[in-house]
């Protein structure tokens, strides 16, 4: 009996122990969210990241899309100029595509013939364009965050955006923040 | 067969490939009230697996699954 007793106390002891273990741990990855970095400026890479946004978003989890380096022109609209950049600006600004419609393939672009084949297939397969999956994700309340730094680095300009609702421009933190509340993350 | 399952609401998503149905499928099932049933029909071999990962992960039910051909029949119940 009295075996029996102090082996229970003892169990009481450790589970009260356990307790308090389990309560002081950090709270972490507990939201049902996804972040995606969409670090990429190719074609392939943004319709895989624009596929699993729309995806986790008809699964019901909250979405983030961060876009960085190359993938920051991604978000840029072809229909607005901005003036005022310097001669770096204005390079880059040539150089790189001018929102989702001009990007291309990251292997087998051949000069732009591959990536025009492929949109052509896509249209065919009836798999939709990044315009469209773009439009998709706003109607699903998809976030989009463009990094700062990136925008600064490349000489874009904020008016030169793509109007998206509630896009934030922001930095390193803002992102950190949402992902490590989330369940998964994405680098693309 | 579907006979005994009374269907309040029938998704044509045939031919759309992936992410569609299931982008579609989530949004059609807020149309109807909870405890309703929809039909979703689509072509997308995908759908297989997906359809039941996307009720699992979203709390929906799926009631029967049904393959006529190349045809998919997901009979879908609103739970949340």
């Amino acid at each position: 009996m009295k075996e029996q007793e102090g082996k229970e106390r003892g169990l009481e002891k450790e589970f009260a122990q356990l307790k308090r273990q389990v309560e002081s741990m950090p709270k972490a990855a507990q939201e049902n969210k996804i972040v995606l970095i969409c670090f990429s400026g190719d074609l392939d890479k943004a319709l895989a990241a624009f596929v699993i946004a729309t995806g986790a978003a008809a699964m019901g989890m909250d979405v983030v899309m961060f876009f960085t380096f190359w993938g920051t022109p991604l978000l840029r609209d072809k229909e607005k100029k901005v003036g005022g950049k310097d001669l770096m600006g204005r390079m880059f600004g040539a150089m790189l595509p001018k929102g989702l419609s001009k990007v291309k393939l990251s292997q087998m672009n051949m000069g732009g013939m591959g990536t025009a084949m492929m949109k052509a297939l896509m249209k065919k397969k009836n798999i939709a364009s990044l315009e469209e999956m773009l439009q998709l994700a706003a109607e699903m309340d998809v976030r989009i965050f463009i990094c700062e730094m990136s925008m600064d680095l490349m000489g874009f300009k904020r008016e030169e955006m793509i109007d998206y609702p509630n896009l934030i421009f922001c930095g390193v933190a803002k992102m950190l923040e949402e992902a490590q509340s989330s369940k998964v993350q994405f680098f693309i | 067969m579907s006979a005994d399952i009374k269907v309040d609401k029938v998704m044509d998503l045939k031919g759309m490939p992936c992410p569609m149905p299931v982008v579609k499928v989530s949004k059609g099932i807020k149309e109807v009230a909870i405890g309703q049933v929809i039909e979703a029909q689509t072509t997308d071999p995908g759908s297989l697996a997906d359809f039941p990962a996307w009720a699992r992960t979203s709390g929906n039910e799926i009631l029967q699954t049904d393959q006529e051909g190349t045809v998919i029949k997901f009979y879908i119940k609103r739970k949340v």
